[in-house]
């Protein structure tokens, strides 16, 4: 087997060494009843011509070929050769996490900067070296602001990602946690009125997505006002990094959590993306995950380490702020290789290219016949509307077009009937964009 | 020191600062293509409220300068590539390369979850195919792939028991959890809302079975047990302890991070075990990456399935489809449906070995145990018992003359070693963890062999080299202990008082 | 070497009588097993303390202990010196490096804990153990 570098003869001279007759015999401290005898029923073996063609074939039963117009918390941008060249090289791909710093500064130092621009793009003091993805990241700063505030009620918004809110209340439900729903207006953003109503003394935080699942940007500094007045924390989720680029960072926020998955990381079906959570640095002792801090060896050279580390699981144990362990450094690598090619002016350009084709589409179906637009509120790269039918009705003929076309929302949110949620980025040209709007009104024109 | 040392000499390295060093206005990495759309002004679209003004602080550099900045950086690191990681408990096998060409194919990693049903067959299928295939390894009935890790999926499983016991009246209030574990299980255990006892392991390093049945009523909900255990040592009387507990109702918690010695040999699901988490950074071979991502599904038996989180992958007419209608599933443990990417690496791997992974299994422990016998005279050995997949010695010799575990760990290093795991399991003071991995040939298993001799010679002989080292690495042994009491996270401009060097 | 007019815990804290106050802090042998130091949780003032409550952890590197409050009281004063130094726990941890002062609830329960001798013989035992 290609994977394993033993001839017989050294397997012979190894056990001749150990004084083991054969390698059953090292298998003997297992009870016999507990041994398998025959071989396990498992597919392969393959060599590597007949792995790609399993997987391409694979590959084949998906989506190749069509438009989507899918967000949502993952999206389709651009992406560059350049960061698999550098994730694909063997000092990063198959090293181990840095906890031996003298052999691992490249992944360190590489962290280091990662931090720095999680901390750049929102505007925070400090930030970690990354959590799973944006929805357990997100669980991951309701705990900590419980932690802080050593109080229990969390306010929630309503137009926080559905199943981000899934996973909270999994969480919420074995730890003293007790979620209360923030709704929105007709705007899109969080019912302020309701949220003052709401807020007591024993609220740990507020917790808010910006932009918000509907795509709307919500307003930060006055939820932010709300919430000090009780002495809460303001706690900002944000799916769509790209959105920095034009947005303003939510400064005031107390802890963010940033899905990293635009910057470069591929939607890969789900994960594994990268997360962050960042903070002001009076909190970083109360933040889970992994952190990389910049210090000297005995000759004074610039060197980085893992720190802080005491929070963790590995010392702690029981007491530790989370049970973490790996991070997502891999994809934290890819996020950073590709912040630092696109810089601020390729960040900025692909924000304003998002802005500028979400808009144009918005317009393009605002046009049709029966269509609207469902909230006023500001919004990046996704947006609502509202069809004269059922969407997944016009969806199952835009397929047949070969367009993945907006996500449903009445199983979320029964108000939001008829209404679609749609994500344009800098990948979809103008030409799919005038065939959406093309094909949806035809659709619409053929009577159910 | 040139003599002793056979795999590894010194070589002249780049130096490098941090990016942002190298940031200068008007410098970019990466072109879009022109916008094929009126422009907008965004300020004028957003709003003073809502545009931002600059992105400050993020770097201005060339494509040449990043992938010059991090091939430099690349270069720092030890890696699987270059030569063994000796750590126990981490199984740092070799990632194969082809894993990581299929994970990368469009059509794969280009899907998004929300797409509709017909659009997402082939990855479906990755995901039900690399399911049975995990069932069949570990013996087990029903599975969830959600988990993006370890930690997690120790926690899924314990949240499966609470959502269990519920069902049966009474979630219980304790977890029992080995003094030999891995700190992920207490720390998950209270995360689940459970309460901590600790178990001694006993003489030979084994649970004490006596004094588990003394400690076992209606008030624990589980055992958590890793087997082998963190000693490398399989649990003998694993099955005896199976019944003991479900004589109770309590639930058998697996840890299967070693893994590595049971596939194709035993499933964990035929001594007793209820519920059970993988690693697939682990035993699977997908990449740690430098620290992730991972994977860890969760394996459970029939009376656990009704509970497993949502969505799980079902088989309806002959196609594929997520099923989210499972009234008492504990709820969803992450966004979307799993670490995709980490599972098709995993399924290659498996596919690759077929019915074969039998054979890795042996090569890993073979090369475990050809190591013990070569250091068994020179290092102590604290647990007289068979090892598995790894080997845990203890430095009480070289304690002698002032040399710790970490200090032998260190000189390994200028060996051209990663080190092992040190100071882990707690239940030896001063432990040396060793899992080889079917990875090694047995050459590089006899150059560490001669390391670790050579590293005892120089601890009796010439105690401050060791304790000094490592001594030919870019960095030295780095003060951790500024590094906590004035931390330093992040670079600022120069500007601030607080600059980077 | 320890002070004899200080009292002393099984846990490695001691306590200072000043007036009705008691001044705590960790011993010398706690500070020498903890390592440097490089951080203090401490408790707000107010807080309500009953003997063998945990009030804080002192960290260093590798390890993280729980202090535990060697009599009842509430919290009068925190060591505002620690958390830019925390090193000086290393360098004086009888003096300097007091952590909190309690309003002493009741002096009965001095009695219960260890004099100088007492703590002195009991750490030696525990050295004995560990070279064992």
């Amino acid at each position: 087997m290609r994977y394993l570098p033993k001839s017989p003869s050294e397997r012979r001279q190894m056990l001749d060494v150990i004084g083991a007759r054969s390698i059953d015999k090292l298998f003997s401290s297992i009870p016999a009843g507990l041994r398998r005898e025959t071989p396990l029923d498992l597919p392969g073996p393959m060599s590597e011509a007949e792995l790609i063609r399993y997987f391409r074939e694979r590959a084949a039963e998906t989506s190749v070929g069509y438009t989507s117009f899918l967000g949502a918390g993952v999206y389709n941008h651009l992406r560059s050769v350049v960061t698999d060249t550098i994730l694909l090289r063997g000092e990063f791909l198959t090293s181990y996490t840095p906890y031996q710093a003298e052999i691992s500064q490249g992944t360190l130092q590489a962290i280091f900067e990662f931090q720095t621009l999680m901390c750049q793009l929102t505007g925070q003091e400090v930030a970690n070296a990354s959590m799973w993805d944006g929805s357990t990241a997100t669980t991951e700063a309701v705990l900590m602001a419980e932690r802080l505030t050593r109080r229990t009620r969390v306010l929630v918004a309503r137009s926080l990602h559905p199943e981000y809110r899934q996973v909270l209340a999994t969480y919420a439900r074995n730890l003293d946690l007790q979620i209360e729903e923030i709704g929105f207006t007709s705007s899109g953003q969080l019912d302020l009125q309701a949220l003052s109503g709401s807020i007591t003394g024993e609220t740990a935080a507020v917790l808010v997505q910006s932009p918000n699942f509907f795509g709307v940007l919500e307003p930060v500094p006055r939820i932010a006002q709300i919430a000090r007045a009780a002495e809460a924390l303001t706690i900002v989720s944000i799916a769509e990094g790209v959105s920095l680029g034009s947005v303003r960072p939510p400064a005031e926020a107390d802890i963010v959590a940033l899905e990293a998955q635009s910057f470069g990381i591929p939607p890969s079906f789900g994960g594994p993306y990268a997360a962050v959570i960042a903070t002001r640095e009076k909190y970083v002792r109360q933040m889970p995950g992994r952190l990389a801090g910049q210090t000297t060896d005995a000759q004074g050279r610039r060197g980085f380490c893992l720190t802080l580390a005491t929070r963790e699981q590995h010392i702690r144990r029981e007491k530790a702020t989370s049970n973490i362990c790996t991070n997502q450094a891999l994809c934290a690598l890819a996020a950073t290789v590709y912040l630092c090619l696109l810089g601020k002016q390729g960040l900025r350009e692909m924000a304003e290219q998002n802005l500028a084709k979400a808009h144009f589409a918005l317009s393009e179906l605002e046009k049709l016949p029966g269509v609207r637009r469902v909230f006023d509120g500001p919004v990046f790269n996704e947006f609502v509307v509202q069809f004269p039918r059922a969407v997944r009705l016009i969806n199952a003929q835009l397929l047949r077009d070969k367009i993945i076309g907006p996500l449903p929302l009445g199983s979320h949110y029964p108000e939001l009937t008829k209404c679609g949620l749609v994500c344009v980025t800098e990948t979809t040209s103008r030409e799919e964009i005038e065939r959406l709007a093309y094909a949806v009104r035809e659709t619409l024109a053929v009577p159910v | 020191m040139v003599d002793r040392i056979k795999k590894a000499s010194r070589n002249t390295s780049q130096n490098e600062g941090l990016i942002f060093e190298k940031s200068a206005p008007g410098k970019r990495g990466f072109e879009l293509p022109p916008a094929d759309v009126p422009a907008v002004d965004a300020q004028g679209l957003l709003g003073a409220d809502y545009a931002r003004a600059d992105i400050e602080g993020l770097p201005e550099v060339s494509e040449i300068e990043v992938i010059r900045h991090f091939t430099r950086l690349s270069t720092w690191n030890y890696a699987i590539d270059l030569g063994m990681y000796p750590l126990g408990s981490c199984t740092m096998k070799y990632n194969p390369r082809i894993n990581e060409h299929v994970a990368r194919l469009e059509g794969l990693a280009t899907e998004h979850p929300y797409q509709p049903q017909e659009l997402t067959q082939g990855c479906l299928k990755i995901l039900f195919t690399l399911q049975k295939c995990l069932l069949e390894i570990t013996g087990m009935e029903a599975a969830t792939l959600q988990p993006a890790a370890g930690a997690q999926g120790e926690l899924t499983g314990l949240l499966l028991i609470r959502a269990y016991l519920e069902s049966q009246g009474n979630p219980r209030k304790k977890v029992l959890v080995p003094d030999s574990a891995h700190g992920t299980n207490p720390a998950t255990a209270v995360i689940a809302g459970y309460e901590v006892e600790n178990i001694r392991s006993d003489a030979r390093g084994q649970i004490d079975v006596e004094q588990l049945a003394k400690i076992v009523n209606e008030d624990v909900a589980a055992l958590m047990v890793t087997n082998p255990s963190t000693l490398g040592i399989f649990e003998q009387r694993i099955a005896e302890v199976a019944e003991i507990l479900h004589a109770h109702g309590v639930q058998l918690y697996m840890d299967g991070a070693n893994m590595n010695a049971l596939a194709g040999i035993a499933q964990p699901g035929r001594f007793g075990v209820d519920v059970m988490h993988l690693n697939l950074h682990k035993t699977f071979s997908t990449p740690h990456g430098g620290g992730g991502p991972g994977a860890g599904p969760v394996l459970v038996k029939k009376h656990l399935e009704p509970f497993l989180p949502v969505p799980v992958v079902v088989e309806k007419n002959g196609r594929l489809a997520l099923d989210a209608a499972r009234p008492q599933s504990i709820g969803r443990v992450r966004a979307f449906g799993g670490n995709f990417g980490v599972l098709v690496r995993a399924l290659a791997y498996i596919l690759a070995y077929g019915p074969g992974i039998r054979q890795a299994t042996e090569d890993a422990v073979l090369n475990a145990n050809y190591i013990r016998k070569q250091l068994e005279g020179v290092y102590d050995l604290p647990y007289a018992s068979p090892s598995m997949h790894e080997v845990v010695f203890s430095d009480s010799r070289q304690k002698k003359t002032g040399v710790g575990t970490m200090d032998i760990a260190k000189r390994l290093i200028d060996y051209g070693f990663h080190p092992y795991t040190t100071a882990f399991p707690l239940i030896v003071p001063g432990a040396l963890m060793i899992e080889p991995t079917e990875s090694e040939s047995k050459e590089e298993c006899d150059l560490f062999i001669d390391a670790m001799r050579s590293i005892a010679e120089e601890a009796a002989t010439q105690p401050e080299l060791v304790k000094t080292a490592p001594h030919s690495t870019r960095v030295g042994r780095l003060d951790e202990v500024g590094a906590a009491r004035k931390p330093i996270l992040r670079w600022k401009p120069k500007s601030s008082a607080e600059s980077a060097d | 070497m320890y002070p004899t007019d200080y009292r002393y815990t099984k846990e490695h804290e001691w306590v200072r009588i000043e007036g009705d106050l008691a001044a705590i802090g960790i011993t010398d042998y706690a500070q020498h097993e903890l390592g440097d130091v490089v951080y203090v949780e401490m408790p707000r003032v107010g807080t309500k303390l009953k003997a063998g409550e945990s009030f804080g952890t002192v960290e260093s590197v590798k390890a993280v202990s729980d202090i535990y409050a060697p009599v009842s009281g509430e919290v009068a004063e925190i060591n505002p010196t620690l958390a830019d130094a925390p090193e000086s726990i290393n360098k004086d941890p009888h003096g300097k490096a007091w952590l909190i002062k309690l309003k002493l609830a009741s002096s009965a329960e001095l009695a219960q804990l260890m004099d100088a001798k007492a703590y002195e013989a009991y750490i030696a035992d525990k050295e004995k153990e560990a070279s064992a």
